[in-house]
């Protein structure tokens, strides 16, 4: 009998289904131990490439919760295309309404940061401008003027302190974080990306900059809270400005 | 340029085999490239001729894994080895996937590309393994298909690869080799032959793995696959090897490859380590081992 490919997916992804009728052992038997290899290597590498994705979130959770909350989210979003590299685009939302995690309601921006390092990794390359252009322009030129943000700079805004969680869980001396709400730049100077802190206006205007807005109209947007200098030398420092026209 | 990147055939019927446009790969033992090796490899290459990467792993935009393969590709020849095409898939090819595939030997110009007899995707998901297909005539017609759009966008010929077999399917009417055969004699394919593959079917399939050989059209072969494989039972206690790309290649594999190369010639070599990757002293130690079966034949 056939086994079309939706039978065959089907019970590969069911490990209680049936083996479908139709696949069989050298003698004719139905191959139920020789279907299970397959069973297992979807199983296991799709849930590896998350390991590989999300460290920092399998560093909150544990080995164990991470191993049994990858099954589940294996089986409701396989990967859609075969770039491995950015499976897991569905695990924030997915980890917002998965009801065994919701004692750490942080996890889906932190979700959100890990999937973010790696759209950076492997973002077009972009050639730094050079910051000295800004120093030299009379006050009314400066606010005029557009910066283009490297592929590879996103943003994001948290009512948690995910960079402090993120950095304790990656690095050996980072404090102890403290409930604050708290937003992020990531930024890729060379080859390997970084993030930064920065609070909720200075990721307005770098939204607003990556939007192709000027200077001004992204300060005014940002509002009063906005540290505009150091939002302007951590974006020139880490190669983030790739043209100032 | 040389005419290696040009495949011969874009028309049915034609069955005459051009065997040096298999691939343009050096009859040499290469190696499966990790970037954790980088550093080892540009210090020193030896024994390694050229390397093989996943195409899907540089499909990125840019970043260090696009500048390390420009790096590489200046020193080695490259085949690139695909694992997400879906060949032996019901559905119709991904285009977008195409479009990549395209981009990347577009600018690459790699020595060979290569693909799997199997499928991986169905209904818009991707499951990340080999899942097998039964051989008969309505999936030679489709492979058939596939094999020549890949090769009518990607303007050159793809070698194809023998699978690893955990089961066999009821409803298959064809040998594996008379269905690859065929595949070669529609679409003007080459064959990638993967040792180990044939050994580790042949195991679980109760065939043998030299009669395989024996009837393999060896001279559509552009290159040889070697790897390791994990050794388990099914429910009857019969031997159930997994083709793991985890360990060393095993001594009854590099029998059946010399076995084969006496009766193929020399051809380019490759040794697959995918999983526990180690050290490079220990990589390069399994391809030296490839470059001495390769030195035992003569052209
Ligand atoms: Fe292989």
């Amino acid at each position: 009998m056939t086994v079309t490919q939706a039978n065959f997916t089907a019970a590969m992804l069911d490990p209680s289904a049936a083996v479908p009728k139709g696949l069989q052992t050298p003698s004719g038997d139905i191959a139920s131990k020789r279907f299970n290899v397959y069973r297992n290597n979807v199983a296991v590498s799709l849930s590896d490439a998350l390991e590989t994705a999300f460290p920092v979130i399998r560093r909150l959770v544990g080995d164990t919760f991470f191993r049994a909350m990858a099954g589940v989210y294996l089986r409701q979003h396989p990967p859609t295309s075969p770039l491995m590299m950015f499976y897991g685009e569905d695990m924030p939302a997915f980890l917002a309404g998965f009801e065994p995690a919701r004692s750490l309601p942080y996890l889906p921006d932190i979700a959100r940061i890990e999937l973010g390092l790696r759209r950076a990794y492997h973002a077009a390359d972009a050639r730094p401008a050079d910051g000295q252009v800004l120093g030299a322009l009379a006050p009314d030129a400066l606010m005029n003027t557009r910066l283009r943000i490297a592929p590879a700079v996103q943003t994001l805004t948290s009512d948690f302190p995910i960079y402090s969680i993120y950095r304790a869980n990656t690095a050996a001396d980072a404090p102890k974080p403290v409930m604050q709400a708290e937003a992020v730049l990531i930024t890729r100077a060379g080859f390997d990306p970084d993030i930064h802190l920065i609070n909720a206006a200075g990721a307005t205007c770098v939204t607003a900059l990556a939007d192709g807005q000027s200077l001004g109209v992204a300060i005014d947007t940002a509002g009063e809270t906005l540290n505009l200098a150091g939002v302007l030398n951590l974006l020139l420092s880490q190669g983030a400005v790739t043209d100032i026209y | 340029m040389g005419t290696n990147s040009l495949y011969p055939f874009t028309k049915r019927g034609q069955t005459m085999l051009d065997s040096a446009r298999l691939s343009s790969l050096p009859p040499r033992p290469g190696a499966g490239y990790k970037p954790q090796h980088y550093s080892d490899i540009m210090a020193d290459p030896d024994p390694v001729g050229w390397l093989e990467i996943h195409a899907e792993n540089y499909m990125g935009d840019g970043g260090r894994p696009i500048a390390q393969l420009r790096h590489l590709a200046e020193r080695f020849p490259i085949s690139v080895h695909g694992v997400g095409l879906s060949i032996g898939g019901e559905g119709d090819l991904d285009p977008e996937h195409l479009a990549r595939l395209k981009h990347l030997v577009g600018w690459l110009n790699p020595a060979s590309f290569s693909e799997h007899l199997a499928w991986s995707t169905h209904d818009a998901h991707f499951f990340n393994d080999l899942l097998p297909l039964p051989y008969n005539p309505a999936t030679l017609h489709r492979v058939a298909s596939h094999i020549d759009q890949v090769q009518d966008v990607l303007g050159r010929q793809m070698l194809l690869e023998n699978p690893s077999s955990y089961l066999a399917f009821a409803d298959s009417t064809m040998s594996e080799t008379d269905f690859l055969r065929e595949l070669v004699t529609r679409t003007g394919c080459g064959l990638l032959l993967d040792v180990n593959n044939v050994f580790v079917s042949a195991t679980n399939l109760k065939t043998s793995p030299k009669t395989y050989i024996d009837d393999f059209p060896l001279e559509a072969v552009g290159e040889i696959h070697l790897g390791g494989h994990d050794e388990d039972e099914d429910e009857t206690g019969a031997p159930l090897l997994i083709d793991s790309h985890g360990k060393a290649v095993v001594d009854p594999v590099w029998a059946l490859l010399d076995y084969t190369l006496a009766k193929s010639g020399p051809k380019p070599l490759l040794i697959e380590w995918d999983n526990d990757v180690p050290a490079w002293p220990v990589l390069a130690d399994e391809t030296r081992r490839a470059g001495r079966a390769l030195s035992l034949v003569t052209a």
